[in-house]
């Protein structure tokens, strides 16, 4: 039994999902579910299609290149049951999964990372453009800065002068 | 060579078919339309073409008939000899006689009519020719009808005979009728002979087809020959005779020592003393057949005696063969039912009849031209010196081991039959692998582990390689560390200003929703000026409060529009005293203006006032009927909705119009 990758989307397959497809030179191409065989049949290209692993890749959104991926590799040359390796490399898989996410958790922070910066200057702009909506510009001349219009609220002079009495 | 396979004469029709057939081909593939006015040669032509087309069918027809039926004396005198036992060869041969001189017959009258075409002189004359002429041919195949009968009836047999070859290895088996003959076919071949208890069961010859040191072997099966003279023998038992006197084969005769077949010993082995002269230079076996009924040993001694008779003559054979007086070769004892020795009877006779043909070759000629081209080459022995095979002693060892093991070793199959069977016994496969630690062979390795394979990542160096990874990724986490410490300090919007910006940001998700709502309504909305406002959203509070929340002071605005609404109304009364004062001239003309056009409506009728007939008690309520017919119609027209004098269309898909056909004209457009 082995886990296959769709060959559409890239996600995994596990047994008793999806389709193959054996086309007459012999190549197979296997789909986790009807969505990515639908397209398949459209003729769609993978690499266009924003929800791909091919397009992220492509697009450099998720990473490609890196030493894990080096470990998990094909084998055709069956090798002969040893326990100890065996143990060894099932608590490695977990150790370099492990690994894989903190540098994919990385790879996504260096692509985020100057946004901040861009958020906050389209923030600063939109303030200067369109203060006028809040503020009336009769007000921006007598209080420059770009804040709500202080409420004047009219307190009677009644009022007032009962306070002072007291 | 003809492959003895009658299976491809073709079908005999019957006379009146033939008829029909020949005489509707001609009427097909000649011309058929003439006149009395086309040229005489024509007309002869024509007539002279008809005939001599029937006479070309007629005769091909014939002559395929002829040709394919097979002639007696041609063929192997087995086929020959058979087919004069099942059809007699007199018949045979005169019904194809008829049918031979039927065909120079019909000949002859073409010939002769064609003659006589050639001097027709009118279309009549020439028809009636052609008619006479084809009708004599019908009448001669007519005649010759119960031969082409009788011919299509041998065709059909003669299609289900057997496809013996009379050449090639055979294995004939003979004896009394139910001793077991076909019950041994059935199981040295793959032939599905009826076995039934009464006799004759078999009626004519099966043939069955076995393999022995990779020649193929022809098995017939004979019906059973009773002891009687030779002219008494039906037509059953001719067949078996026929093919006991021509074939070149090896004989075996079946015995029923038990006598369950109903005959005694004595009187197959009268039968086997007649039939003796048919097996002359054939090697013969004697079968005791039906052992599990009574062993040969338990035997009274007469029948026994009678039986080493037999066995004396096949010994006969076996010596005049070549071989040695084995007694092993000449008779032989089986049961069909239990399957006890039948394979050493069709062994047996296997080998004696390869061996009498391979003896037969070697004394023929051609075996000379043969041998010419054989040269087995020989090593000239160096000198004298004996040179052994040399094998190591290890490997005599070995082989003497692996000897005493086999018989030793239990298989795996007893191993399954003793654990409850093949349903019930599955072998443990994992009992041979060959691992560095034995204890690890019953050990169950995962194949997936959290989404991965876990063949993929197998490796004997994998130890080194994560720990080259987590060095890496160390190395990594140092350096990030590092990078934090740069952040940047952006410029962060003050508090208020974040306030402002949300509040600017919401009121813009308000315009733009606003703007949706009203896009997606402007069909069914109607636009209505703004005085119109039925929601009163347009009221000079709202403008005052929008106002002063964009920081403006919004008093001198209310109150300038406030004096704007009101000055129509104020105006009107105002003009009257206003300009009354003021000039003359254009106060007279205004005020009479004003006055005319009272001066006209006071000519009609006040609008309060109430005429006789129109129902209405007095004008007070006059006018408030009036006033709640305004008011009821004011809201309706102030929104702009559709009132009652609006046009309405009551049935927007009227049946008349959208189904039924048109009596003229279509409907592709409704």
């Amino acid at each position: 039994m082995r886990l296959e990758k769709c060959w559409f989307c890239s996600s995994t397959i596990y047994p008793g999902h999806g389709i193959q497809f054996v086309r007459n030179d012999a190549k197979i191409f296997r789909f986790c579910r009807s969505k990515c065989h639908k397209n398949f049949k459209m003729k769609r290209n993978p690499r266009k299609l924003k929800w791909t692993k091919a397009y992220r890749r492509l697009h450099g959104k998720d990473m490609t290149q890196d030493s894990t991926f080096e470990l998990e590799r094909k084998r055709n040359r069956p090798e002969r049951y040893d326990r100890n390796v065996t143990e060894s490399t099932l608590k490695a898989i977990k150790k370099i999964d492990k690994i894989r996410v903190a540098r994919e958790a990385r790879h996504h922070a260096m692509r985020m990372k100057g946004k901040k910066a861009i958020e906050q200057q389209a923030a600063a702009k939109e303030l200067e453009q369109s203060i006028h909506l809040v503020k009336a510009p009769a007000a921006l001349q007598e209080d420059p800065s770009l804040t709500l219009p202080k409420m004047k609220i009219k307190v009677s002079q009644s009022q007032m002068e009962d306070r002072m009495e007291e | 060579m003809v492959q003895y396979n009658f299976k491809k004469i073709t079908v005999v029709p019957s006379g009146k078919d033939f008829i029909d057939i020949v005489l509707s081909r001609t009427q097909r593939q000649t011309p058929t339309v003439v006149h009395k006015g086309y040229a005489i040669s024509r007309l002869r032509k024509f007539y002279m073409r008809k005939v001599k087309f029937t006479q070309q069918n007629f005769h091909e027809k014939l002559s395929a008939i002829i040709d394919e039926f097979p002639r007696l004396d041609d063929v192997h005198p087995f086929y020959g000899d058979l087919l004069h036992v099942l059809y007699n060869k007199d018949h045979y041969k005169l019904a194809l006689g008829q049918v031979n001189t039927a065909r120079n017959l019909i000949g002859k009258i073409a010939k002769d009519y064609v003659k006589l075409l050639k001097y027709g002189d009118s279309l009549y004359r020439c028809k009636c020719l052609k008619v006479a002429a084809l009708g004599r041919m019908c009448t001669v195949i007519k005649r010759i009808g119960p031969s082409l009968a009788y011919l299509e009836q041998i065709r059909q047999h003669m299609a289900r005979l057997p496809s013996i070859d009379p050449n090639t290895r055979t294995i004939l088996i003979c004896g009394y009728p139910n001793v077991g003959k076909s019950s041994f076919i059935n199981k040295i071949t793959r032939a599905d002979v009826d076995v039934q208890p009464y006799a004759f069961t078999t009626k004519s010859l099966f043939v069955g087809h076995t393999d022995y040191k990779y020649l193929r072997y022809q098995v017939i099966d004979t019906p059973g020959i009773l002891d009687r003279p030779f002219e008494d023998r039906n037509i059953i038992e001719m067949c078996s005779i026929t093919a006991l006197a021509h074939l070149r084969a090896a004989v075996l005769f079946f015995l029923d020592i038990s006598g369950s077949c109903g005959y005694s010993i004595a009187q197959q082995a009268a039968l086997f003393n007649s039939i003796k002269s048919l097996f002359m230079n054939k090697p013969l076996l004697i079968v005791c057949n039906k052992i599990d009924l009574q062993p040969l040993e338990g035997l009274p001694e007469d029948d026994m005696k009678l039986v080493m008779d037999m066995k004396a003559e096949a010994i006969k054979t076996v010596i005049a063969q070549g071989g040695e007086p084995n007694d092993e070769g000449a008779l032989l004892t089986m049961s069909a039912l239990t399957d006890d020795g039948v394979i050493a009877v069709k062994n047996a006779a296997c080998e004696r009849l390869l061996n009498q043909r391979v003896e037969i070759k070697m004394k023929s000629k051609k075996i000379n031209d043969c041998l010419n081209r054989f040269h087995v080459a020989v090593p000239k022995p160096r000198d004298t010196k004996e040179r052994l095979p040399c094998i190591p002693q290890p490997v005599l060892e070995a082989r003497a081991k692996a000897n005493a093991e086999k018989e030793k070793r239990k298989l795996e199959k007893e191993l399954e039959n003793e654990n409850g069977g093949a349903g019930v016994y599955s072998a443990n496969l994992r009992k041979h692998y060959i691992l560095a630690d034995d204890e690890w062979k019953e050990d169950i390795m995962p194949e997936i582990l959290d989404g991965h394979n876990v063949y993929d990542f197998v490796d004997p160096d994998i130890l080194q390689r994560l720990e080259e990874l987590e060095g890496e990724e160390g190395l990594r986490l140092e350096a990030e560390v590092e990078e934090d410490d740069f952040e940047m300090d952006g410029k962060d919007l003050t508090p208020e200003e974040q306030e402002a910006l949300a509040e600017i940001r919401r009121k813009k998700s308000l315009l733009i929703q606003e703007h949706r709502m009203k896009k997606s309504t402007a069909e069914s909305r109607p636009i209505v000026p703004r005085k119109f406002d039925k929601d009163s959203k347009f009221t000079s509070a709202r403008m005052g409060r929008q106002l002063s929340s964009l920081g403006l002071d919004p008093t001198a605005a209310i109150s300038r529009s406030r004096s704007v609404s009101r000055r129509g109304r104020k105006r009107e009364r105002s003009l009257g005293r206003e300009d009354g004062d003021a000039m003359d001239v254009d106060d007279e003309q205004s005020s009479k203006k004003l006055r005319t056009r009272s001066r006209s409506r006071s000519k009609s009728r006040p609008p309060g006032e109430v005429t006789p007939g129109e129902g209405f008690k007095d004008s007070a309520q006059k006018l408030k009927a009036l006033k709640i017919a305004k008011k009821s119609v004011r809201n309706r027209n102030k929104a702009a909705r559709r009132g009652e004098a609006d046009r309405v269309i009551p049935n927007l898909k009227p049946k008349h119009l959208f189904s039924g056909k048109r009596s003229i004209g279509k409907t592709s457009r409704r």
